[in-house]
């Protein structure tokens, strides 16, 4: 495998050829708060939490779909960067409705979990509180909650790239956007949706749960991702 | 330090459930009541908030016009305010009402609702008036310390208190400041 140097925080490092400024942030030991993104589905710089800063580059670059480059100099935490970061938090909290003590994902969301560890105790900008499409339960054994939604994509993904349904999708753009089932309908009368339930595992709110589950019940597993991930790959599935 | 710490607690609209908290920490209240002087709370008999407070813990959203006058004299009176959970962090439940037309509130609540309650011109008088929106705190006051948590739990809230009467800034880890 060849492999690029490239120097994070001043430190040396390396990377495989092809690999993304964050995949080689972590193989060198930095961390980088992501939530659009997830291993095992492409990424898509939705929601630009990972954004560092590359020498010589005019602006600042999502690192989950920038390839690391021979030679690259680049600052990850820089007082910049956390700033946007949090920034970044306090839009997402104040654009839909998140009223944690109420939300099904409390103890499993990891955009509360990220507000936590990067200090966002508050919101600066005023909540919009949008008047949002009714709460789909339809389905069979998943619920569709938009006052959550951070149109990450990552039920898009999981559902079109890992179960091969395609029966997710967003329509609008920016504040607009919003999570529709099928030709736009209700979630029980999809004829796509195999029920797998992997987008309700991806989701890192509380948009996507297992109907049933009250406040703070919900689990989620995305170990599977991996899984299939590397079935496919090897060609070869261990059901150990 | 001879003087003890002139410290007050607030209760606008919330659901006295960070009060509760603040009382859930037990024996600790022993010590700390030898080291403050509770000058206002829910749980004193004082009818007027006093000028020259320290510290006050203000619990719940801003949600009508009472509540908007007393959290403006509370600013004006006191030394450290502290943002006291959920409601007055991020207006929480109590900004439910937020999604919903204001006239049809009052109605549902007050018209349709059990009970009698004053209405017209009477109610104008004994009534505070609804704010058009819930607000969290610090959308009307400078706020000086957050402590999160539907309620915060005991543990954190003794953490931000004792840090504050020994005159600090409270430094709370990553899992004492989750909302909900
Ligand atoms: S999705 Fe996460 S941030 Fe939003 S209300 Fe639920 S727990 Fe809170
Ligand atoms: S349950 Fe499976 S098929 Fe149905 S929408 Fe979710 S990911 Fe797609
Ligand atoms: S439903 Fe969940 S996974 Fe899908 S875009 Fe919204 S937050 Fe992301
Ligand atoms: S993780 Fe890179 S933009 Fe979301």
């Amino acid at each position: 495998m060849s492999v690029i140097t490239l120097t994070i925080n001043g430190i040396e490092g390396s990377a495989p050829v092809g690999a993304t400024l964050l995949e080689a942030c972590r193989q060198n030991g930095v961390e980088l708060p992501t939530l659009c993104h997830l291993e095992g589905l492409t990424p898509v710089g939705a929601c630009r939490l990972c954004l560092v800063q590359v020498e010589g580059a005019r602006r600042l670059l999502p690192a989950c779909v920038t390839e690391a480059q021979e030679g690259m100099v680049v600052l990850t935490h820089t007082e910049k960067l956390v700033k946007y970061r949090k920034m970044t938090l306090e839009l997402l909290l104040s654009e839909r409705n998140h009223i944690c003590s109420v939300c099904v994902a409390n103890g499993a969301c990891e955009l509360r979990a990220l507000c936590a560890e990067l200090g966002v105790d508050h919101t600066r900008f005023e909540y919009r509180c949008p008047d949002l499409p009714p709460l789909d339960t339809s389905h069979e054994r998943n619920g569709l909650d938009h006052n959550r939604c951070i149109s990450c994509t990552r039920c898009i993904r999981a559902c079109d790239q890992i179960e091969g349904a395609h029966t997710l999708d967003m329509e609008g753009r920016g504040i607009e956007s919003r999570i529709i089932i099928d030709m736009h309908q209700k979630w029980v009368t999809s004829e796509t949706c195999t029920k797998c339930g992997k987008c309700v595992n991806v989701c890192p709110t509380g948009t996507l749960f297992w109907k049933g589950s009250t406040v703070a019940e919900m689990q989620k597993e995305v170990g599977f991702l991996q899984w299939i991930k590397g079935g496919r790959e090897k060609k070869s599935w261990s059901y150990l | 330090m001879t003087s003890k710490t002139r410290v007050a607690t607030v209760w606008l609209g919330g659901c006295s459930g960070c009060h509760m908290s603040f009382l859930d920490i037990d024996e600790k209240l022993i010590d700390l009541a030898d080291r403050i002087e509770l000058v206002y709370s829910p749980i004193a008999d004082v009818k007027e908030y006093p000028e020259d407070v320290d510290v006050v813990l203000v619990e719940g959203a801003l949600c009508n016009t009472e509540n908007l006058e007393l959290l403006l004299k509370v600013r004006d009176r006191s030394r450290v305010l502290v943002s006291f959970g959920d409601c007055a962090v991020t207006g929480n439940t109590s900004q439910l009402r937020n999604l919903l037309k204001i006239d049809d509130v009052l109605t549902q609540v007050y018209q349709a609702g059990p009970g009698s309650i004053p209405k017209g011109p009477e109610a104008l008088e004994v009534l505070p008036v609804l704010l058009p929106k819930v607000y969290p705190l610090h959308a009307a006051v400078p706020v000086d310390f957050y402590l999160p948590g539907c309620p915060p739990d005991p543990d954190r809230i003794l953490r931000a208190v004792t840090a504050l009467l020994a005159g600090e800034k409270p430094e709370l880890p990553a899992e004492s400041i989750t909302f909900g």
